[in-house]
């Protein structure tokens, strides 16, 4: 079920901090890492980019504005498969 | 014979039926435009006067997104998707099912035909 209108997009508030921070020009990091993949992407995250931790390592997520909307984590893989071991290509 | 949103032909069928043979009409729709247009569910495709072919015409045109351009729409969203690179435009890619369902048996829809492993052995029998 899709979350309330009423509730608003969420958003981690550490996240959206440190997003805000760069976009004001307090801070100037250019990767925010994150493991806050259940966070949406809001108009505001557009242009930076994200390493958005797997569960393994952190993935370098480019934002645009297509993605607005979408989750952090819709971007970064958790299972890689690469096809089963004797297959050959 | 009734032409409606381009190339449809539907006709020897009840009017509600008819019309779902458009695509992006369902039964729904399809009971709607007849309501509005004043039409009786059960009045036959090829029983509509020329006034009623128009009424229909003028909804479909003015309300719904119907056939080749609904395809494209459908199309660039898929698109959009896959341009982006997020979980679902990926599993479009593999052609597997988007939203969780289990892959390990059924999901034969967008995994097409069966294709059977060489030498996998199976479970033997006690």
């Amino acid at each position: 079920m899709a979350r309330s209108i009423k509730k608003g997009p969420y958003v981690d508030a550490n996240l959206e901090g440190k997003v805000l921070g760069i976009n004001e020009g307090k801070s100037k990091k250019s990767v925010i890492k994150t493991w806050s993949r259940r966070s949406t992407i809001t108009p505001d995250f557009v242009g930076h980019t994200f390493a958005v931790h797997n569960g393994n390592k952190f993935i370098p997520v480019y934002v645009t504005e297509f993605m607005v909307g979408h989750k952090l984590g819709e971007f970064s893989p958790t299972r890689n498969f690469k096809g089963h071991s004797g297959t050959k290509k | 014979m009734a032409r409606i949103a381009g190339i449809d032909i539907p006709k020897n069928k009840r009017g509600e039926i008819g019309l779902t043979y458009i695509f992006g009409i369902g039964r729904s729709t399809a009971q709607y435009i007849l309501d509005k247009a004043g039409i009786v569910y059960d009045k036959k495709v090829n029983e509509w006067n020329d006034d009623e072919q128009t009424a229909i015409r003028n909804i479909i045109t003015n309300e719904f997104k119907v056939e080749g351009q609904l395809r494209s729409e459908v199309q660039m969203s898929i698109k959009r998707l896959l341009d982006i690179a997020c979980y679902r435009g990926l599993r479009h890619r593999k052609g597997l099912p988007l939203r969780g369902q289990r892959t390990r048996t059924n999901s034969r829809t967008r995994k097409g035909k069966r294709k059977t492993v060489a030498g996998k052995k199976k479970a033997p029998k006690k």
